[in-house]
């Protein structure tokens, strides 16, 4: 599955939010869009996801260029977003379509796979915060995405949580070999997780730059090379001195 | 897989805890029966001193005659039968007028909620509507209808109708978008929309209305069978006013009470089974 962006631009009132934005993926890769509050990165992945539409620009998946959502492509919000009228199994289930029995041995597949096996017949507000997120994994996961969008979608856990999320969701990245776009502003989190880096700056966001990590996955969290990475994207965003501001 | 222990393990503690909760609850149950007790004993004592003053005779019978005469009363009319004429008529009207301003409810509140246009066509005047206070329009349904059914049903319904209304747009209006969005990203439609994310989402607020309207519709039952009826409860008010017998007045509103109290609390039931998942209901 490919995708290709093609001078995405999008306005809310005539004020610019995201403005020429272009990049692609290869089938496979995890790409990680890198930049500081407020400079476009949701915007940018509610365009690819479809659920906006009124972007100028084209924006290519294996060649079509319709602005509408696809049902092979998953999004993975900051919240967890789960139905809290829905059990957790019922939650996953959700956006399956077919034969009930089928859905929910495929939804008890995913959710041993997020380590949650035990419990389907939960509600959401009796899951703490990591095993909602585990849930809205799994729950984008089931329908096999051919691109998972995912919007900071650990920023709201704890440190020790988001770990285990991130490699969690490397586990099933190697399984499944989806192409995976990753919003965040944690830059330990991009450099953990991408084969790629796209760092946006600006009101209206433009791609500054963009960096290539060529480490093979598994990662060390604290290896040299990494350090060197973050030093280097710290660089770029002018946040490696103390003199300048930094909000 | 031990990088995820951390995790079960903190699973494992919602578990215990809502089991803990559990255990909490049944203790509150517990002492929620000491409770009733402790709240009824004023109740009785209250009764009692009744009894006591209506057989001295410091009430005079003609105006608040002795909860046991009351009691005796109600158990003649069970006797020969009327009682359960009158508390079927009446049971039957809330009921026809229940479910007639529920439908209307549901359908204007549903097209309001979801289409802007309908909001903005119906709904300033149907707020203006709500501001006529409902029984101002006794007179003029007797005038339409004459004095039988149709014009008492149609009373209960306007009473019932606002509340089911107002919950409904409200709820089906405060649906977190969030939530809809979600359903969007599984390429449901318009129609899926609303049947999956809309529908449950805003189901917590339909349930209130209904159990406020239904409240109104004890209330205006009683209204609608003062301006005039040969049977129900509010008729047996107008009975006891007429022939001068408190007992019969003091009757039907201990009927009342408790019918009410019992539709009530068959919705409430209601709402406890198809709200499990809500935290709030949980706690209380
Ligand atoms: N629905 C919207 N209406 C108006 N302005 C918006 C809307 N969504 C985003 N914006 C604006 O677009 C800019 C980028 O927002 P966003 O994409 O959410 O940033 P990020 O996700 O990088 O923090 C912000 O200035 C924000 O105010
Ligand atoms: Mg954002």
């Amino acid at each position: 599955m490919s995708l290709e962006l093609r001078n995405i631009s999008r306005s809310f009132d005539g004020k610019q939010a995201v403005s020429n934005i272009s990049f692609s993926a290869q089938p496979g890769e995890i790409i990680g869009i890198l930049g500081t509050s407020g400079c476009g990165k949701s915007t940018l992945l509610r365009a690819i996801s479809g659920l906006d539409s009124s972007y100028n620009g084209e924006i290519a998946i294996n060649g079509n260029t319709t602005k509408e959502i696809r049902d092979t492509t998953g999004f993975i919000f900051q919240e967890s977003r789960l139905f809290p009228w829905l059990t957790v199994l019922d939650n996953i289930t959700f956006g399956l379509k077919g034969n009930k029995q089928d859905k929910i041995i495929r939804a008890k597949q995913y959710l041993e796979h997020v380590g949650l096996k035990e419990c389907g017949e939960l509600y959401p507000r009796q899951l703490s915060g990591g095993m909602a997120q585990r849930v809205a994994i799994a729950r984008a996961l089931v329908t096999s995405p051919e691109i998972l969008l995912l919007d900071e979608p650990f920023s709201a856990l704890d440190a020790f949580t988001k770990m285990q999320l991130q490699d969690l969701l490397l586990n099933i990245w190697k399984t499944y070999q989806s192409t995976i776009i990753l919003v965040t502003h944690d830059i330990d989190e991009a450099i953990y997780l991408c084969n790629r880096i796209i760092i946006l700056r600006g009101q209206p966001g433009k791609i500054d730059k963009e960096i290539e990590i060529k480490e093979p996955h598994p990662r060390d969290r604290g290896s040299k090379q990494l350090v060197e990475y973050k030093a280097k994207i710290l660089d770029s965003l002018d946040l490696n001195k103390p003199s300048v501001k930094t909000s | 897989m031990a990088k995820h222990e951390g995790e079960i393990a903190s699973s494992a503690l919602v578990t215990n805890r809502t089991r803990g909760k559990k255990i909490r609850q049944v203790k509150t149950d517990f002492s929620g029966g000491k409770v009733i007790i402790l709240g009824s004993v004023l109740p009785i004592l209250l009764v009692i001193v009744w009894e006591i003053l209506s057989r001295m005779g410091v009430f005079p019978a003609y105006q608040l005659p002795a909860p046991t005469t009351i009691i005796e009363t109600i158990r003649e009319m069970a006797q020969d039968g009327t009682l359960w004429t009158h508390i079927g008529v009446t049971t039957f009207r809330v009921f026809a007028g229940f479910a007639l301003g529920t439908i209307v409810a549901i359908i204007l509140g549903s097209f309001v909620g979801f289409y802007k246009k309908a909001e903005q066509i119906f709904d300033p005047m149907i707020q203006a509507f709500r501001s006529i206070p409902s029984l101002a329009w006794v007179p003029l349904f007797i005038l339409w209808m004459g004095i039988g059914e149709p014009s008492k049903i149609t009373m209960i319904a306007v009473g019932v109708f606002f509340p089911v209304y107002l919950n409904i747009v409200s709820g089906i209006m405060g649906v977190d978008r969030k939530l809809i969005e979600v359903g969007k990203m599984y390429g449901l439609n318009t129609f899926h929309l609303i049947r999956k994310v809309i529908l449950p989402a805003s189901l917590p607020s339909f349930l209130v209305g209904l159990r406020s309207g239904l409240g109104l519709g004890w209330m205006f039952v009683v209204a609608a069978e003062l301006m005039g009826a040969s049977q129900g409860l509010g008729y047996l008010l107008v009975l006891g006013q007429n022939t001068l017998s408190p007992e019969i007045i003091i009757a039907s509103i201990i009927l009342f009470a408790i019918i009410g109290k019992l539709s009530d609390w068959v919705l409430k039931l209601v709402e406890k089974r198809t709200l499990q998942w809500q935290d709030s209901l949980i706690k209380s």
